[in-house]
């Protein structure tokens, strides 16, 4: 299949082989599981379990609030011990309203409702048991899946991608799932096109992954399903370049890949959907790399969402060497994290323990424009100066370069000669707009607030004053009739 | 020769400064359409923080230039890039910045119920009744100060705004090269 | 107050100090080579004027009340003092390496807020200065014959000896100054253009500009190296070989031929290492395409209708100072929109 070019991208050292040989392997049950409320981008979820209760193992423990968000289902069976704050996922390091679930150590699932032939399901049926799944995008995006399936079949989608790009360097569960179990992914993916009504569907597999080509090439056989291999560079497992190079079609500014009949999900995704569909199991579990130079055996987990990650590091017996950080997710776009006891969710996929000589990090010195950032960016943008408008508070001048059309790749920040953090500039910057959009909002409204209390004393006072008047021409009416009538009484 | 040169300077001199003088005199502006300008964009909670009677005498003086764009507490950093924009003037942000967003929270354990800030709050934004423990709207709160003042127990406070999940971002990198 | 790093947590293994060293390690060449044809005095104005510059940049680094370390380290100051002296005549005294190395780190750069801050050339400025100022020594070339000893060299360097019966004209500086005496080209070109000599650099010129092969190569490693791309100086050798090769056609006697053009003055040294200085180039591809254009053009006009007889460094600075109005106009197309900026429509089949 010919493939389309893609701009800039970085070839950053992939560091697979650490983890990619290894069979996943399941992590023994946790003893205390701490399930975030907002695993998802939308609503956080709102929880239908107290305290005390004891719920099984894909019991319904949070339900989905609103158009956008997702429910959570318990990882394993056991007793809610809590419904409080506790560390997130999140650079912040805040903590965040969680549900806290001691395991009783029997992993009793609850019953479950298979389905033998889920393509006689009807598109909008798959939709909804994978609304009821608790489905999220997996690659990292953790966008509530049901509603991408929705979106897509009301606007006629015609081409499926899957993605398993898997460009971060060191992550290698997409690998895995895909080597390991192929048939669920490729039903996965057919029962996606299913629920969209896709006419193709082209699965992107990046060509340092010869034996999940291999396997997934095999599980396909003759289907509609058509792998295809892509070249290895980041960012190409991100969805607006992986559409551009299997499709040559670039998502308009600001809108969805659905406005170009295009539905990009994860591999991964697919397998959940799978097991969702036909064995009507909730997302609790999910396949994360655990790697880094520090970490002593890198492998890849399955595990269960809430498992803190301390108990993941502790699985991969520890570290070799200390850590000189610890990261959430890939080294390009994962988050630093220091409290271990942060919990895997849905959009974990990786824990990463890196040596300081894999972070490469040094202090930043004058930018020389040598313009190896807009040769690398993926996008078309002038990162060099961009951060140089944010540097001197110039936000706006950093907008009108396209500030706002930033994927955050990383990769301007990963060539960079002169270890400029270009991109932490962008994010502080896109953070910086949305809190000044959001107090403007706050202020706009306060100020209709303040204006109708205004109007409100001001006709009180009215009222107030002619109520008095009224008062007054009735005391005056009654004096003057009392008047009249004294006086006539005088005439009489 | 050079007393020429002197005279015709001069003279050339007293004509202009006379024709710039007149001009002042008879082609002067009258008013200020932008005082209205301003005023939109002030909060118009009247609160008098920034030490003018309300926000029309607050935009009155940043229309003459005698008041910084940086006067109005309640707007924050948002406010003072809006009118420094307004104005055209570049916004010396160094003293908002550090404040960062407040609000007012109530200390139920001492509230008393007096219904004193309900009464003062120029955005709605305590609700309560008397004898009842008031609570506030953390939406419609701009941290005025009114209510703070009034409070015979000491109960509320202006607290800065706490950081969610929600409202958290990256701040600048310190990195002074870029 | 943030102690978690932003990502990301991975970076190429690249500096400042790795481009700059890169960079002169592809000048080495071409400097060794001179070396060999000038002999010590070209090593002695080499070394006065990297000196110079270090210190002369220590010295207005350490009034700033900044780091010395740090700006020294990353070796754009010697890289500049090292591009200097190569654009210097080899027997030019002492004093114009000092000068013209103070000129360049501290007025060039410095003045302007340091590296990535200035908008000229720095080395470019500086041979201009020279050249303005002290045509004389400026423009005095001798011809590769038997290079001077140590003992000698130390006197041309420092001490200002006349060169006796060694002193020789450039190619351009000898036509030019034919021309003038109404002699036309191709009496001009006889007994002095050597193609295979030219290709070499044992000609008259300036210390490191002669060896044009070496800095092709030089240029293709740092290509290769990723430290510059193609664009710039492409189209530097563009816009001196196809005008030099139009006018050349019409009337042969008059315009000398690309080249003739290609392979004289500093054209091969302003291509590859003057030019794709990336601080006072513009961004982009495309511009620095524009750019290299522009340089080559207005070498070959001041070449063939200036008063001086050879242009890079003037021509590199007039597109210098283009540079923002071609970095204003001439801007990667951003995904998703067009070239105006605005989103892309939204297709709908079906």
């Amino acid at each position: 299949m010919k493939l389309f070019d893609l701009r800039g991208g970085v070839h950053p050292e992939g560091n697979k082989d650490l983890s990619a040989e290894r069979h996943i392997r399941t992590l023994p049950l946790p003893k205390k599981l701490y399930v975030p409320l907002q695993q998802h981008i939308g609503a956080p979820a709102t929880p239908v379990v107290k305290v005390g209760d004891k719920v099984l193992k894909g019991q319904l423990i949070a339900t989905a609030q609103g158009a956008v968000s997702a429910p959570i289902h318990a990882p394993t069976s056991g007793t809610i011990t809590a419904l409080g704050d506790h560390v997130a996922p999140h650079p912040s390091g805040l903590p965040v309203p969680t549900i806290t679930l001691e395991s009783d150590g029997e992993d009793k699932w609850m019953p479950i409702e298979t389905v033998d032939k889920p393509f006689s399901l009807r598109p909008e049926e798959v939709a909804a048991r994978v609304a009821a799944a608790g489905i999220v995008g997996l690659g990292g995006a953790t966008f509530p899946s049901a509603l991408k399936l929705n979106l897509s079949r009301n606007s006629g989608v015609q081409t499926l991608i899957m993605n398993g790009g898997e460009c971060e360097p060191y992550l290698t569960c997409d690998d895995r799932i895909m080597r390991e179990r192929a048939a669920g992914i490729v039903e996965g993916i057919r029962l996606i096109a299913h629920a969209v009504a896709a006419k193709e569907i082209l699965v992107g597999i990046e060509d340092n992954k010869p034996e999940a080509i291999a396997a997934m090439q095999t599980a396909a056989g003759n289907s509609e399903v058509k792998i295809v291999v892509m070249p290895s560079m980041y960012p190409m497992g991100s969805e607006k370049q992986i559409i551009q190079v299997l499709t040559g079609m670039e998502i308009p500014a600001g809108g969805r890949p659905a406005d170009i009949g295009v539905l990009v999900h994860n591999v991964a995704t697919a397998f959940a959907v799978q097991q969702a569909v036909r064995y009507g199991k909730p997302l609790i579990s999910r396949i994360v790399t655990l790697s880094g130079g520090a970490i002593r055996t890198a492998c890849n987990v399955e595990a269960l969402v809430g498992t803190p990650v301390q108990e993941l590091i502790d699985f991969a017996d520890g570290y070799a060497q200390p850590a000189a950080r610890l990261v959430l997710g890939g080294p390009m776009m994962g988050q630093q994290f220091t409290n271990t006891n942060v919990p895997v969710v849905k959009g974990t996929s990786g824990v990463l323990a890196l040596m300081a000589s894999e972070i490469g990090h040094a202090e930043a010195s004058p930018c020389i424009r040598c313009s190896t950032c807009v040769r690398a960016c993926p996008v078309g943008l002038l990162p060099l100066e961009m951060a140089a408008h944010i540097r001197t508070a110039d936000l706006a001048g950093a907008v009108a370069l396209g500030l706002k059309d930033c994927i955050a790749c990383g990769s301007c920040s990963y060539v960079c000669p002169a270890h400029i953090p270009l991109v932490h500039f962008f994010n502080y910057a896109k953070g910086d707009l949305a809190a000044q959009e959001r107090s403007k909002l706050k202020q706009e409204a306060t100020k209709k607030l303040a204006d109708a209390r205004n109007e409100r004393l001001a006709r009180i006072e009215r009222e107030r004053a002619e109520a008095a008047a009224k008062r007054k021409a009735a005391r005056e009416a009654k004096e003057r009739a009392a008047k009249e009538a004294a006086a006539k009484a005088e005439v009489v | 020769m050079l007393f020429a040169a002197i005279i015709s300077l001069t003279l050339l001199g007293a004509v202009l400064g006379l024709l710039l003088g007149v001009a002042a005199r008879y082609l002067k502006v009258e008013g200020n359409p932008l005082v209205a300008e301003i005023e939109q964009l002030l909060p118009g909670s009247q609160c008098g923080q920034c030490g003018f009677p309300g926000c029309t005498g607050a935009a009155q003086a940043l229309a003459e230039g005698s008041a910084p764009v940086t006067l109005c507490p309640p707007g924050g950093v948002a406010l003072a890039q809006a009118l420094a924009a307004k104005l055209g003037v570049e916004a010396d942000l160094s003293g908002v910045a550090d404040k960062g967003p407040m609000i007012a929270e109530i200390k139920e354990e001492i509230c008393i119920g007096c219904t004193r800030c309900f009464k003062v709050c120029p955005t709605d934004a305590i609700m309560g009744a008397a004898q009842q423990i008031h609570v506030v709207f953390r939406e419609a709160c701009t941290a005025c100060g009114k209510c703070e003042e009034v409070c015979p127990t000491e109960s509320v406070k202006l607290q800065p705004v706490p950081v969610t999940l929600q409202s958290w971002y990256w701040s600048k990198p310190r990195a002074e090269a870029a | 107050m943030n102690p978690i790093a932003h990502s990301p947590h991975a970076h190429a293994p690249v500096s400042i100090g790795k481009v700059m060293a890169t960079v002169l390690l592809a000048l080495t060449p071409a400097t060794l080579f001179s070396f060999w044809l000038y002999g010590w005095p070209a090593v002695n104005l080499w070394a006065v004027s990297l000196i110079a510059a270090i210190l002369g940049e220590a010295f207005v680094v350490r009034m700033q009340g900044r780091k010395v370390r740090p700006v020294l380290m990353d070796g754009s100051g010697i890289l500049t003092a090292w591009l200097l002296a190569l654009s210097l005549p080899p027997y030019a005294p002492w004093w114009i390496a000092v000068l013209g190395s103070l000129f360049a780190v501290i007025i060039g750069k410095q003045v302007f807020g340091g590296l990535g801050q200035n908008v000229f050339n720095p080395a470019m400025a500086a041979r201009v200065m020279l050249l303005i100022s002290f045509p004389l020594e400026m423009t005095t070339w001798v011809a590769p014959s038997q290079a001077p000893g140590l003992l000698e060299s130390l006197r041309i360097t420092f001490f200002s000896q006349p060169i006796d019966g060694m002193a020789s004209a450039s190619l351009l500086g000898h036509v030019k100054t034919e021309f003038t005496r109404g002699i036309g080209l191709d009496q001009a070109l006889t007994g002095y253009y050597a193609p295979l000599d030219m290709l070499w650099g044992s000609r008259a010129g300036s210390l490191g500009e002669t060896a044009a092969v070496l800095l092709l190569l030089g240029g293709l490693f740092l290509i290769a190296r990723r430290i510059i791309t193609w664009h710039a100086p492409v189209a530097m050798l563009l816009g001196v070989a196809v005008p030099a090769l139009l006018f050349n056609t019409i009337d042969a006697n008059h315009y000398a031929g690309p080249m003739v053009h290609l392979l004289s003055g500093g054209l091969m040294l302003g291509a590859f290492f003057i030019i794709t200085d990336p601080v006072t180039s513009p961004n982009t591809a495309m511009g620095q395409f524009i750019f290299g254009l522009g340089c080559g053009l207005l070498t070959w006009i001041i070449r063939t209708w200036g008063g001086y007889p050879e242009g890079v460094a003037f021509a590199v600075l007039l597109m210098n100072a283009a540079t923002p109005i071609i970095d204003q106009y001439v801007k990667p197309r951003i995904y998703g929109r067009d070239r105006k900026g605005a989103a892309l429509a939204v297709k709908k089949e079906s």
